[in-house]
């Protein structure tokens, strides 16, 4: 099957490049043959790396050891289900990996284009074909192909890396994948844009879809990560600014700038210049971040082995960068704005300070990020960056960001009246307020904190606003009860009200990033039957009591568990079980170092974090470190809720004059309340 | 009295005996059931799977040996020294992160015990309370001094290092400023001229608009 799966590489190597060739030629002349083989080639490349994966994967579930890969990434007593994970848990199975979900999202948008946009396709067939032909070409001379033998069979693999063995790790990284694969397809439309002059309206109705596509596969897979890092990492956070966490936020960012800024050109057609460069920009933050992962430039936790796959990367990004951005330079006299802006005080205005903050971030993200090499070239010392300064630099932005979240929404397009603005802010604004001064007299001191609750409290009150106006209105003028009127409001304008409901996600999560400044942790050495104390934020007492330590074999590894008994103001409150895992081959030798597993109590209010950091001499007196984490259960339905606005913006459908306004037809520009 | 074992010989026992011997039987079990033994704690020790006395089946399943924790462990002031110093063994992650989180490294433990080392050093020297700041930044300088600034968390604020901080700021600032005078000017020059609407409502027949929305909906994705 490895002889398979390499000709198949081989094969979708030549379709793609000529796929590449046929669609640039085709389209810049017209040929409709050319044009047609291009999208073949889409087709038949998707068809190609397919059969690799199925080959790869073969080989995995077959425990071929003899295949390099197979024997690097799992064992004979590996679970299936990691086994199926292990083609994306090493660099050669996850190259293979994008490049064949890249032909499938191309395959797709080929199929689901819809026909008044099928002029782009030549050139989404090229651009999709030369990216993926790119990824292929690392794997064939870049040392990283999947298939490749070794010239012995080991007995028994060297299994998944424990901290991979979790169901977070599962559904993370193809996740990302996902996000970072699916960006080149509206990049795909951007070109074909620029490359056939037809930058009006049209490319970004095709690309609507795939955008919010992108844009909810990387929510969801950094929410997948954060979990992951939280419940696998055991050091009791689930953000830690690491080169690599950076790389998947940074094209997060810049693509929900593209989602507000993409409404100014729909509704006023401004901003193309801009949205263009979103798209180019987006796009080239994702290979970045690929690029970060793999070439080893910058030290990160979650990077592959360092190989010489970056220096390809990097010629790519820097290539590709060139021409995408000289292709722009030479299409700018066509992309002038239709309209101007007409106020300072409109929803115009705000999104674009939205846009400035959000892509501010991205900078200060990647500043930060890359400054440690910019350090070294400058003054030859090399520095680290790492939370201290993320934190100082991005949370005054990330809360003015907060702040502009609840404000457009309430800005009138055009122009904003001073009785609207009263109108729309009195009662939002009193609610942020109100609860500022609730907190203060509670005593909360933490700036940071109380701004984030505050700007919260105020961005969810003109959320509930916007609900509560819309449902009476309809409540009024069709006299529908108020559930069902709120029921038909989200249906009938999925764009605002998902939009609305992701907000909604974003503040909760904002307001579970705030209860991290109040964790409190110890470590304590326990004997069986001892106990420590920790006092929550709540005021609460928490005891964890030591019960005893008992060690037996699983499927792949021995365990050794600790279990912990807790108890709330002398009331008990659960039990809490944390291990170590000696993970061994089905030899039962060894296969990595004991890794830790945390034990973790949640509820809505706080989480209790138990991590056994060891045995004293080898006895059941063990060295434990309790945290309480407030609100972190937040932070997963926050992710959640963000998610499932984002999938109620996607959803096809709407009223017809919302898809004729989304389509760029006939808008009706309305003074307000649109 | 005779009593006969089954497939083998006769064993001959008195009735003294086979009284003695079912006295001395019912002594020993119900000695041995826990109800009506004295009541004693029963330690943790004796859950299924640990040791005798206290000891782990097998120790060199649970990683490595730690040391107690002490009571400076849990120091706030050691921890806060900690976050600013990076652990060298490659983790990216400040010491106190890495010592309570990656239990097989070697290095964060042995830059702790240094922390610890050059705190009771210090505070040997230093009596007054007020100068407790002051220690902080003698033991991260003495780290930076042996490992240059590297070993720092986040770059100390002087020279190029400013530029870090800063630049993104002053940058977004910046680009706030010439946002708002673009707008301005924009504002401005709209004012003056008529309001121009970029898409035209369409004056549709209600056919062409059902024609339309029936397009519409065959093109959605």
């Amino acid at each position: 099957m490895t002889v398979l799966g390499n000709l198949c590489l081989w094969l979708a190597f030549l379709v793609g490049i000529w796929g590449a060739l046929a669609g640039f030629v085709g389209g810049l002349r017209g040929q409709p043959e050319l044009r047609q083989s291009a999208r073949h080639a889409v087709f038949a490349m998707c068809a190609a790396l397919l059969v690799a994966v199925f080959s790869l994967e073969w080989a995995l579930f077959q425990h071929d050891f003899n295949v390099e890969y197979v024997a690097a990434y799992t064992s004979q007593n590996l679970p299936v289900f990691y086994t199926w994970s292990a083609l994306y848990a090493g660099q050669k199975g996850s190259l293979l990996f994008w490049a064949t979900v890249l032909s499938l999202f191309g395959s797709l948008a080929m199929v689901f284009t819809a026909r008044r946009h099928r002029e782009y396709l030549p050139y989404v067939a090229a651009v999709v074909c030369s990216v993926a032909a790119f990824f292929i070409s690392v794997m064939l001379f870049a040392h990283a192909n999947p298939f490749r033998r070794l010239p012995y069979t080991p007995l028994d693999g060297s299994g998944l890396n424990p901290q991979l063995q979790n169901p977070g790790m599962v559904f993370h990284p193809p996740m990302l994948y996902l996000g970072y694969i699916s960006i080149t397809i509206p990049f795909a439309f951007a070109m074909a844009a620029l490359l056939s002059k037809r930058l009006d309206v049209d490319w970004l109705v095709a690309i609507r879809k795939w955008t919010l596509l992108s844009w909810l596969f990387l929510s969801i897979g950094i929410c997948l990560g954060m979990w992951w890092a939280y419940v696998e990492l055991g050091w009791g956070g689930y953000w830690a600014w690491d080169p690599v966490e950076n790389a998947s936020l940074l094209p997060w960012l810049t693509m929900t700038a593209f989602l507000h800024s993409v409404m100014i050109q729909e509704k006023r057609g401004m901003l193309k210049k801009w949205n263009l460069a979103l798209i180019i920009g987006s796009w080239l933050l994702s290979i970045f971040g690929t690029f970060i992962t793999r070439s080893g430039v910058i030290s990160s936790v979650h990077s592959f082995t360092q190989s010489n796959v970056g220096y390809f990367f990097l010629f790519f990004l820097i290539a590709a960068g060139t021409a995408s951005f000289a292709l722009y330079a030479t299409r700018l006299p066509l992309l002038d704005a239709e309209a101007r802006l007409e106020s300072m005080v409109s929803r115009e205005a705000s999104f674009l300070f939205n846009n400035l903050l959000l892509v501010g971030i991205a900078f200060s993200v990647l500043w930060g990020t890359l400054f440690p090499i910019l350090s070294e070239l400058v003054q030859g010392t090399k520095v680290t960056v790492g939370p201290p300064f993320f934190n100082q630099v991005n949370i005054p932005l990330g809360l003015a960001l907060l702040g502009l979240t609840g404000v457009g929404p309430l800005v009138a397009w055009r122009r904003a009246s001073l009785p609207n603005l009263r109108r729309q802010f009195a009662v939002p604004a009193t609610v942020g307020a109100f609860t500022l001064l609730v907190l203060l007299v509670g005593g909360m001191r933490d700036f940071s904190a109380l701004m984030a609750i505050g700007l919260g409290a105020f961005v969810l009150a003109t959320v509930v606003q916007e609900f509560a106006r819309g449902a009476g209105a309809r409540h009024r003028q069709y006299g529908e009860g108020y559930a069902l009127a709120l029921g038909r409001l989200l249906a009938r304008n999925r764009r605002r009200y998902g939009g609305y409901i992701v907000h909604t996600g974003i503040v909760i999560l904002f307001i579970a990033f705030a209860g991290m400044a109040f964790k409190t942790e110890t470590e304590a050495t326990l004997r069986p039957g001892e106990s420590v104390s920790l006092k929550s934020p709540y005021g609460w007492t928490y005891t964890f009591t030591h019960l005893g330590i008992s060690q037996y074999d699983a499927l792949n590894r021995q365990v050794t568990a600790a279990t912990v008994e807790v108890y709330r103001n002398g009331k008990k409150t659960g039990i809490l079980t944390t291990e170590k895992r000696q993970h061994v081959d089905a030899l039962g030798r060894p296969t990595f170092q004991p890794s830790t597993e945390v034990g973790i109590i949640s509820d809505v209010r706080e989480d209790l974090y138990g991590v056994l950091a060891g045995v004293v001499g080898g006895t059941e007196q063990a060295v434990f470190r309790f945290t309480i984490n407030p609100l972190v259960w937040w932070v997963w339905y926050g992710g959640m809720i963000v998610a499932l606005g984002g999938v109620i913006v996607m959803w096809p459908g709407g009223t017809p004059a919302v898809r004729r306004t989304q389509a760029g037809y006939a808008v009706k520009l309305v003074g307000e309340g649109t | 009295m005779t009593v006969t074992r089954r497939h083998d010989a006769t064993l001959q026992l008195s009735r003294r005996g086979f009284l003695t011997l079912g006295a001395s039987s019912l002594f020993f079990t119900s000695w041995n059931m826990a109800s009506w033994r004295p009541a004693t704690l029963q330690t943790p020790d004796s859950l299924p799977g640990t040791g005798p006395s206290g000891r782990l089946w097998d120790p060199s399943r649970a990683g490595r040996p730690v040391d107690p924790v002490t009571a400076r462990d849990n120091d706030a002031a050691i921890q806060a020294i900690e976050k600013r110093i990076r652990c060298t063994c490659g983790c990216n992650q400040d010491v106190y992160t890495c010592r309570t989180t990656d239990f097989t490294c070697t290095t964060s433990p042995a830059m702790h015990r240094r922390v610890l080392a050059l705190a009771a050093a210090m505070h040997r020297r230093v009596l007054a309370l007020a100068a407790q700041g002051r220690t902080a930044e003698q033991i991260i300088d003495a780290f930076v001094k042996e490992n240059g600034v590297a070993i720092l968390m986040a770059p100390p604020r002087r020279g190029f290092n400013l530029a870090g901080y800063f630049v993104p700021s002053l940058a977004i600032l910046a680009a706030g400023v010439i946002l708002t005078l673009v707008l301005r000017r924009w504002t401005r020059a709209a004012g003056r001229e008529p309001a121009v609407s970029p898409h035209v409502d369409v004056a549709a027949s209600p056919e062409e608009l059902e024609r339309l929305d029936r397009e519409l909906e065959k093109f959605s994705l």
